[in-house]
């Protein structure tokens, strides 16, 4: 039995192209909010950056000129803290995590947790240190903001390790053990410096993450107007001066919000185009 | 007896590799041709040029004609679409669609080209999995998902789906190269049945297949046409000293 | 011959890296123990009423968490609904169709925009995004839809559409990576085997790519969907911070994570600070739930299709 199957050939043809058009004009209109937002981020910021802005203190509203260097160091202050405790802290997990190899109890847990703790909102973290450290120490610091941006970058860094220490190959541990070397010493002088590039790149990552983040800092280090480099003092920062400048209404701290945001985006851009370059790099070498 | 499938200076290139160089050979109706030759000769590329699916692999380019019952499938206004349904295909690995019933991975070929009349389809099909010595086996269990059956099993499904649409022409890339050997028996049984419906055309790396199942053989070597004859005259009295280091074995 | 020095330090090693772990663990607990302690004056006085009550009246301590979680449910959903299509377009344009030169910058925009801090968003949303849909997009649908309820009443631009556009932007490279990784899962020769019968482009990508990824691609919604409820700082600029619950999508509105960002560092009197935690809690259950579905979803499709 012979079927006609020709009958439908110019509708699939129509439906074809309209289909896969359709498609491309969703991709064009997907790329389309990062080229808006850079570009108004550029274009407002940048005119409005001068040596002022990073060097001196806000001016009261009304007035011209004026900066947010109060804020960006308090945002290297907490950011650095934070990085003190979470990367120590977020690497000795994911080194647990792909070199212990029992699946014991702690090990379910942990997998739980950092899959909790990756999903958790950062206002949540922002409120769990406001209860838990705020609220007994009876007042705002930098150090709690540094405390909630170390536990958003603890799940990053542990799970970002893990995956980097699981892609060694397992001979090559058992290559350093057979040679009669502890396996503390196979991990910390084998198997951590043949992967420092990747494990750097997922650190900077995690880094670029928290000093972008502004919710888990408005009610644990809050803001300040002045110099501060007292970590048990509220303590301002970058996003949430960017936040109070935005909602403000005066023109002169409109505009500072934008030049805050080009420095922030400078900053978060650079570190992933960094990033980039690193893994693109040893993925080339070990293609060879 | 009826020319189905005249290739005539094909060339083939991914890139800037070179991969079919001037390929000219043709092949008759209700003939099993085997291509065969080492790895990388170019045996899968050029089937690939008799349904047009070379052309789907990024920087890939064409020369050259191929006839298709008389028409160029390269020529001017000829839709892919329209060839590859008169050109079946089995691929390497057992394919079936997944999240698609064992049978509807044998109409989806009719469905797609617009054939949705239920009895139609279910004649069809019936008479596919016939074709392709399944239907005893999933006669009872058409709605369970093509995924489920054993590999051989989808092989056979997979020649099914691709009867489902008529073909004249049936290309098979290395079917059984990922099955075991009961199965690999039962799909070659299965050529030597389905050849008298349609003409096939079946790249191996095994000789003694190619050996068993085939009237005539090509031999590539390096993206060339080396030789291409009748199975028994290649195997037995290769006219070229590079056919014959071949099968014997004592190639490199 | 086993060094018995370094048998020793691997004990303290591995005692350490187990410490660490079980630190987490007990930070965890401490965290969820004292948000759970400060929530529970308010579940004791309105138990269950808390979650339907529409009142949120600081003065009086009534305090109601129905229109947010309403803001929070509509806003999160109306930002599906734009960001999936964009999403699934993206990935089958840039993993199945576009040519290289075409496919890269284009993946290169929508995974830069995932680095893009929310503060940001939320500044390009109230100054840019906001007088735009007030000007241009929400007349033009107030004159062909008005008679709709979600398109009536005044264009203001700020509001529950502002709030789900930017939300739409940002949740669109999560679900787009993983719709990716999930393509890219498909083994080729499908797609071969569909071309093969004589299917069209589009009938090669709906048969062999969409049919089956589409655990997949539930699950990169239900990820995305979870980054959308939590997300504070850009919706907090752009949705007008007004407790009601309105039809339009035009008219202001609040989510649970807005909410927090403007009351939580001003809340003096405990019953306040109470009711805010209590909706913090609510947010951390329903973030834990949405990934744990998402990774059901997603390990399950993996099964599928890799594991026979």
């Amino acid at each position: 039995m012979k079927l006609d199957l020709s009958f439908y050939d110019k509708k699939r043809s129509l439906k074809n192209s309209f289909a896969l058009g359709l498609v491309g004009f969703l991709a064009i209109l997907g790329s389309f909010p990062f080229l808006a937002v850079t570009f108004y981020v550029l274009m407002k910021g940048f005119s409005a950056l001068d040596w002022a802005f990073i060097t001196q203190l806000p001016k009261p509203p009304g007035e011209d000129g004026g900066g947010v260097g109060h804020a960006i160091l308090g945002s290297f202050l907490i950011v650095s803290v934070a990085s003190l405790i979470g990367i120590p802290w977020g690497l000795s997990i994911g080194i647990f995590m792909s070199e212990v190899k029992k699946k014991t109890p702690l090990f379910r847990i942990l997998r739980f947790v950092l899959d909790v703790l990756v999903s958790v909102p950062s206002i949540v973290v922002g409120i769990c240190v406001y209860v838990s450290v705020v609220v007994y120490m009876k007042a705002f610091s930098g150090f709690a903001g540094s405390l909630a941006l170390s536990i958003l970058m603890i799940p990053i860094i542990a799970r970002s390790s893990e995956e980097i220490f699981k892609l060694i190959p397992d001979h090559i541990r058992e290559a350093g053990l057979a040679l009669g070397i502890p396996r503390w010493k196979v991990i910390l002088k084998i198997l951590l410096p043949g992967c420092k590039g990747a494990l750097i790149t997922g650190l900077m990552l995690a880094v670029a993450r928290a000093a972008g983040e502004t919710a888990p800092l408005l009610f644990t280090a809050l803001s300040n107007q002045y110099w501060s480099a007292d970590l048990t003092k509220p303590m301002a920062s970058l996003p949430v001066q960017i936040y109070n400048f935005a909602i403000s209404g005066f023109e002169n701290h409109q505009r500072q919000a934008w030049a805050g945001s080009f420095v922030l985006v400078m900053f978060v851009m650079v570190l992933n185009l960094v990033t980039r370059f690193i893994l693109r790099d040893k993925n080339h070498g070990s293609r060879n | 007896m009826k020319q189905v499938v005249e290739v005539k200076g094909v060339s083939a290139w991914f890139g800037s590799l070179h991969v079919l160089k001037e390929v000219s050979f043709s092949v008759h109706e209700n003939e099993v041709v085997a291509l065969i030759g080492p790895s990388g000769c170019g045996k899968s590329t050029l089937i690939r040029c008799l349904n047009r699916l070379h052309e789907e692999v990024q920087d890939a380019k064409i020369s050259g004609q191929v006839f298709l019952e008389g028409q160029n499938i390269y020529g001017p206004n000829v839709d892919a679409v329209t060839i590859r349904r008169r050109v079946g295909m089995v691929f390497q690995k057992p394919n079936p669609f997944p999240g698609l019933s064992i049978f509807d991975n044998v109409a989806i070929g009719l469905k797609l080209a617009g054939v949705h009349n239920k009895a139609i389809l279910q004649e069809r099909v019936e008479e596919c999995l016939m074709k392709a010595a399944l239907w005893g086996e999933v006669k009872d269990k058409l709605k369970n998902p093509g995924l489920s059956l054993s590999g051989g099993q989808q092989q056979r499904l997979c020649i099914a789906r691709a009867l489902a649409v008529s073909p004249p022409v049936l290309l098979m890339d290395e079917p059984t190269s990922a099955l075991d050997p009961l199965s690999t028996a039962s799909i070659e049984e299965l050529i030597a049945q389905l050849k008298k419906t349609v003409t096939i055309i079946i790249v191996t790396h095994n000789m003694q297949q190619a050996a068993r199942i085939s009237d005539k053989t090509a031999f590539m070597l390096n993206g060339e046409l080396v030789e291409y004859g009748r199975t028994t005259e290649i195997f037995t009295q290769p006219r070229m000293e590079q056919t014959e280091r071949y099968i014997t074995g004592r190639f490199g | 011959m086993k060094k018995p020095s370094g048998h020793h330090f691997d004990q303290i090693f591995f005692y350490f890296l187990r410490l660490s772990g079980w630190s987490l663990v007990i930070v965890l607990l401490f965290m969820m123990g004292s948000i759970f302690w400060m929530s529970l004056p308010t579940f004791k006085n309105s138990g269950l009423g808390f979650f339907v009550s529409q009142n949120w009246d600081v003065f009086k301590e009534d305090f109601g968490a129905w229109p947010f979680i309403y803001g929070t449910v509509v806003s999160s959903f109306v930002s599906l609904l734009l960001a999936v299509p964009v999403s699934i377009g993206v990935a089958l344009f840039i993993n199945e169709l576009a040519p290289r030169w075409i496919a890269k910058p284009i993946g290169f925009f929508v995974e830069m925009l995932a680095a893009i801090p929310s503060i940001v968003f939320g500044l390009w949303g109230l100054y840019v995004l906001v007088p735009f849909l007030r000007d241009y997009v929400q007349p033009g649908l107030s004159l062909v839809f008005g008679w709709l309820p979600f398109f009536s009443g005044p264009p203001i631009g700020v509001g529950m559409m502002a709030a789900s556009v930017v939300l739409a932007i940002m949740i669109t490279p999560t679900i787009s990576s993983i719709c990716r990784e999930v393509f890219a899962s498909i083994p080729h020769s499908t797609r071969e085997a569909a071309l093969g019968l004589g299917a069209t482009r589009w009938e090669c990508l709906k048969l062999a790519v969409l049919k089956s990824s589409f655990p997949g691609i539930l699950g990169a919604t239900l990820l995305g969907l979870g980054r959308a409820l939590g997300e504070t700082m850009a919706v907090t600029m752009v949705i007008g911070n007004v407790a009601q619950v309105k039809a339009s999508l035009f008219a202001p509105a609040q989510t649970m994570a807005s909410l927090l960002a403007n009351e939580y560092a001003e809340a003096n009197s405990d019953a306040h600070l109470s009711a805010l935690t209590a909706i913090g809690l609510c947010l951390f259950i329903i973030a834990i739930i949405m990934s744990l579905l998402a990774q059901l979803v997603v390990d399950r499709f993996h099964k599928k299709v890799h594991g026979r």
